[in-house]
């Protein structure tokens, strides 16, 4: 007779069980923490160094867009406004922030600001990219 | 930010979207820390190696 231990309380499924037990709750949560907060996702499912990478690299390409003078797209005219504004949005709350605070309203006057309105296009879509790896991680398609 | 404005120089700025990016791209793609690494310098290397390529892709056909 061939008995499973699928669902015996082995030391494997117990290791299982307390894994899935932290990860309990709302499934879209890290997808939206990690939108809002770069890096974010990967914290509340305790990825501490993927998370702290993650803030880093999102997070500085973003400062240093802001520093070059990039612009940061506030309306859309055209369609490259309209994907412009579009990467900026997946930056979350840092573009709420630097609207705010009225950053990135500048007139492009330097060669660097083209860069800079890059980085911070290319910001936000890396964080979109990170948002979703975090959901992908709470679903366990990921580990 | 102030009156600071950074300016750095086009490779520069290259170095830095290759470092940012690449970092993100190891993390994302990747499951085990070691396989993160590579696949990060991996990323790394060609962003800037494609970076030089292009650059004198580009100076050959203006000339």
């Amino acid at each position: 007779m061939r008995y499973s231990q699928k669902c015996m309380a082995t030391e494997e499924n117990k290791k299982t069980s307390t894994k899935s037990g932290a990860q309990e709750g709302f499934v879209y949560l890290p997808l939206i923490a990690g939108w809002l907060v770069p890096g974010g996702g990967h914290f509340l499912l305790r990825k501490w160094g993927r998370g702290a990478l993650l803030a880093v690299s999102i997070l500085g390409m973003f400062v240093l867009g802001l520093a070059m003078q990039g612009k940061v797209y506030s309306n859309a005219h055209d369609i490259l406004d309209i994907l412009g504004l579009a990467g900026d949005l997946g930056n979350g709350l840092p573009y709420v922030i630097s609207r705010m605070l009225g950053l990135g309203d500048v007139q492009v006057m330097v060669t660097t600001a083209d860069y800079g309105t890059r980085f911070i296009v290319v910001a936000g879509l890396l964080n979109i990219i990170a948002a979703v790896d975090a959901h992908n991680l709470r679903t366990g398609r990921k580990s | 930010m102030g009156n600071w404005v950074f300016q750095p120089s086009h490779f520069a700025a290259v170095l830095l979207f290759a470092l940012f990016a690449s970092t993100v791209f190891g993390v994302t793609m990747r499951e085990k820390p070691r396989d993160m690494i590579r696949y990060g310098i991996y990323c790394f290397v060609l962003f800037v190696a494609s970076a030089i390529a292009l650059s004198w892709l580009m100076y050959f056909i203006a000339r």
